[in-house]
């Protein structure tokens, strides 16, 4: 038999790790829940949405980059944490243009998941409105711009997976946006194919197929059959390409 | 609107700009910004076929190029005017009158905040601040500064603009910037003989035969802490990038002076750049590393030919380059990278991703830069300040050091005063140093508050000038930012939180959206909407940046807003409303438009007040 693997308390419960993983990591592949939007399974973690903040010894930490650590103490499901979650949440609910009773992710999309599953009520804050155009270009992938919470995905698996690079980000603060690879900037114009891993990808409803729209009916869909919490195994660590686990 | 015709370039002055570019900084994606940079010195902007051409050649994604493009304030994809007007737009600036300036520039110039004029002559707007506050208002014609802009100067750079007299005929004495050493210790009196310090750590390692440790041990022994602000132990972080096994190490001098109220590094390059250089060989000794760099503001672009042939000079010296003081194997030169308007690229991390070509965001940690920096080389990140500091400790020892200033924060320290003092401009003192005496000293009375360390330092009352400069007081990367009974506190807060929303770099939700926020609020209440609702939303916002944010910038972004809430709170509740929630959204407001529409303007056409 192999060494006991060291472990970390995550609200009391003890997680097991391999040295290297992330306390998300860890905790997600031990079955354990921590919200999150820009961490994917199959991606190096980036830590930019700040969704998966935890407490450990005191102190605020991103838990998809802190490595997880013999003896750590971290706090996750507490009213604290949550609360300051769900400000989070609703932040990137007042900085786009989110219709959910319209948009073909409703009961997919991880952000309107991960506000119920906080206990998110009202936005709170007033809304940006930013005048984002949408990028219909493409003969088979919409981008609607509006929906777009920044979390780099579709950069990342395009650049590491598909080899291309088709997706980057400009800009600074609030002017910060997604930009397309090609001398027109239209998506037309990229090497975008269909079959790429950066089309899948978006934990929100930016890039769209066309022409497969409600194939599956609102109210039926994952995030309606059970909330994003109960699924924190899908989400645990994988190699780039291995499939979900049933019921993805 | 009469669109404003952009320069054709034909493809020659394309290619000569682009190649120019490309000879003088390599084929290489890490020089993209550098190269964009000089393109545009050329080019007056960054036109497209010129990012097609600087993408070709460097190899690098054309997303990436307009990326990089529209991150950096100084770098324009659209055509500006010919004389490129950017006023400073610090707290101290606007004290000073920097805004009825502006005002009446446009109006003589006939051009917006923001905009180009119609004939392409002058293009006008606000930076954040150019580190010229003891030269309050201050601004930048095509990146060269302009001090102490009264009426009178202003008119004087129209007339030249509306002359068109090429800015390298203009007087000379427009961009004269005086140093203002107002108070000088160890520092600032006793400046070195190129060589003296490196030559001294150099004969420690072999007066014991420790080499290059010894250099470590003695700026341990100093107890030096750096002087940006945030006062980590230099020997600490230089030991521990001393200690990987992988070469080449690097040096970088942090000149990326952007602390609103802070200018001490101005003059240290200004004037001292031989201690500056001297520091960094030093640290290079210290680390076994090669290879160097300093990262210069874009707002210190003047500065960059002096600095350049100081290099030069030392490296006639043999004070760099090969064999440095004769010594083999010890080989260690510096470039000089321009930054291009971003203050976030003060953070270490954020600087080196700009270093190699990027957008300057903050990297995520472990790994720290000691153990992979630049290209992933182990790095160590200084300010201008402790490289000076650093070569004076080699040079006097450790001792002779700590003699000054407290037993925690020893030697001396900088400080930036500006504001409403007689004598603003640059104090060295021990640290221990109180508040009051600063105050006594810079001749400024009736003081209500002093911002120390700027922006995303701490807001002083009255009840606090007994409290010192120190780091276990008073932390202060320099900004000493004065502040008298005229001031409305409210006012000076509500121009930070602008700040921090125009130069959050946008990675992390909670700085992203959260400074915009706050600014938002902040008008809101301005205009007269706000309700103690709004005060208690930014209170909230304000603790989840303090905790949740990726870097200090977020971090720090709510504190002079929480500061001034808690000792200038009757500045807030006098422009609230009197109910508990107000709207922001102003219907009636909103139906403006139909009003001038339908050419109606009587009472039914306005919504009634509520009963």
């Amino acid at each position: 038999m192999s060494e006991p693997r060291p472990t970390f308390q995550l609200d009391g419960a003890e997680v097991p790790f391999t040295p290297g993983q992330t306390v998300l990591q860890a905790a997600l592949a031990a079955g354990h829940h921590i919200p999150h939007l820009c961490y994917h399974p199959e991606f190096k973690p980036h830590g930019s949405c700040k969704l998966c903040t935890v407490k450990v010894g005191g102190w605020h930490a991103t838990s998809c980059t802190l490595p997880a650590k013999e003896g750590l103490v971290v706090e996750s499901e507490t009213e604290e944490v949550n609360a300051e979650r769900r400000m989070l949440v609703q932040l990137l609910f007042v900085e786009g243009n989110h219709f959910c009773p319209s948009c073909e992710m409703s009961g997919r999309c991880k952000l309107q998941a991960t506000a119920y599953d906080l206990g998110m009520t009202t936005p709170r804050f007033d809304h940006f409105f930013p005048d984002r155009p949408v990028d219909a270009s493409h003969p088979e992938i919409l981008l609607d711009f509006n929906r777009c919470i920044l979390c780099e995905l579709c950069v990342r698996a395009s650049a590491e997976v598909d080899g291309k690079q088709v997706f980057a980000l400009a800009g600074r603060g609030m002017g910060k946006h997604l930009v397309v690879n090609s001398d027109s900037g239209l998506l037309r114009d990229s090497q975008l194919a269909a079959t790429d891993k950066a089309v899948e990808v978006c934990p929100v409803g930016v890039i769209l197929r066309k022409r497969v729209g409600f194939a599956i009916p609102v109210g039926q869909r994952r995030f309606d059959e059970r909330p994003i919490s109960a699924q924190a195994l899908d989400y645990a660590p994988r190699p780039p390409g291995r499939p979900k686990a049933p019921g993805a | 609107m009469i669109p404003v015709t952009a320069p054709e370039f034909d493809d020659a002055t394309l290619d000569e700009a682009v190649h120019r570019a490309i000879d003088a900084w390599g084929r290489e994606p890490t020089q993209l910004l550098q190269v964009l940079r000089e393109v545009q010195e050329t080019l007056g902007f960054l036109p497209p076929p010129a990012l097609a051409r600087i993408a070709s050649a460097l190899g690098v994604p054309i997303a990436r190029v307009r990326g990089v493009v529209a991150f950096y304030s100084f770098l324009y994809a659209e055509p500006r005017g010919t004389y490129r007007v950017l006023f400073s737009d610090n707290v101290t600036d606007r004290m000073r009158g920097s805004e009825e300036r502006l005002r009446e520039f446009g109006q003589r110039l006939w051009v917006e905040s923001g905009k180009v004029s119609q004939d392409g002559l002058v293009s006008l707007g606000r930076t954040s601040c150019v580190g010229l506050d003891d030269h309050a208002p201050a601004l930048l014609v095509n990146g060269r500064p302009v001090p102490d802009v009264d009426a009178a100067r202003a008119t004087l750079l129209g007339d030249l603009i509306l002359a068109r007299v090429p800015l390298a005929e203009w007087p000379p004495e427009l961009f004269v910037v005086e140093d203002h050493i107002r108070r000088a210790d160890v520092m600032l009196t006793d400046p070195i003989r190129p060589g003296e310090a490196i030559r001294a750590a150099l004969a420690r390692g072999e007066a014991d035969g420790t080499g290059p440790q010894a250099t470590l041990e003695e700026i341990k022994a100093a107890r030096l802490l750096g002087r940006g602000g945030a006062g980590f132990t230099t020997g600490v972080k230089w030991e521990s990038c001393s200690r990987q096994p992988v070469t080449p190490r690097v040096v970088v001098c942090n000149a990326d002076e952007g602390e609103p109220g802070t200018f001490k590094d101005r003059l240290l390059l200004g004037r001292y750049a031989d201690l500056v250089f001297e520091g960094m060989t030093v640290a290079a000794w210290a680390i076994g590393a090669s290879r160097g760099f300093v990262y210069l503001r874009g707002e210190y672009r003047f500065l960059l030919d002096a600095l350049r042939d100081t290099l030069e000079r030392r490296r006639r010296e043999g004070l760099l380059g090969a064999a440095i003081c004769g010594r083999e194997g010890f080989a260690f030169d510096v470039q000089i990278h321009v930054g291009a308007g971003s203050y976030v690229c003060g953070e270490a991390s954020a600087l080196v991703e700009s270093l190699e070509g990027k957008r300057g965001i903050p990297r995520n940690r472990p790994p720290r830069l000691a153990e992979k920096g630049y290209l992933g080389w182990p790095t160590i990140v200084n300010n201008v300040e402790s490289y000076c500091a650093a070569a004076l400790i080699l040079l006097h020892g450790a001792d002779w050091f700590r003699s000054r200033g407290t037993p925690r924060s020893s030697g001396t320290k900088l400080l930036s005063v500006s504001g409403d003092c007689a004598r603003p401009g640059i104090y060295e003192y021990p640290f221990g140093v109180s508040v009051q005496q600063v105050l006594e000293d810079s001749g400024a009375t009736g003081t209500i508050a002093v911002q120390a360390g700027g922006p995303s330092g701490a807001c002083l009352g009255q009840d606090e000038f007994e409290r010192r400069i120190a780091f276990e007081d008073i932390e202060t990367g320099g900004a000493f930012i004065v502040f008298d009974g005229s001031r409305d506190m409210f006012e000076v807060a509500r121009h930070f939180a602008h700040f921090f929303a125009e130069e959050s770099c946008g990675f992390c939700t909670p700085c992203r959206v959260g400074t915009s926020l706050l600014r938002n609020l902040m008008d809101k209440i301005r205009d007269g909407k706000g309700s103690q609702h709004d005060l208690l939303t930014i209170e909230e916002l304000g603790r989840l940046l303090g905790k949740a944010s990726h870097c200090g910038l977020g971090e720090s972004a709510a504190k002079p807003l929480l500061g001034t809430l808690r000792r200038f709170r009757p500045a807030y509740e006098r422009r609230l409303g009197s109910s508990a929630v107000e709207p922001a959204f102003d219907l009636d407001g909103a139906l403006a438009r139909a009003r001038r529409m339908t050419g109606r303007d009587d009472p039914g056409a306005h919504l009634g007040e509520a009963p």
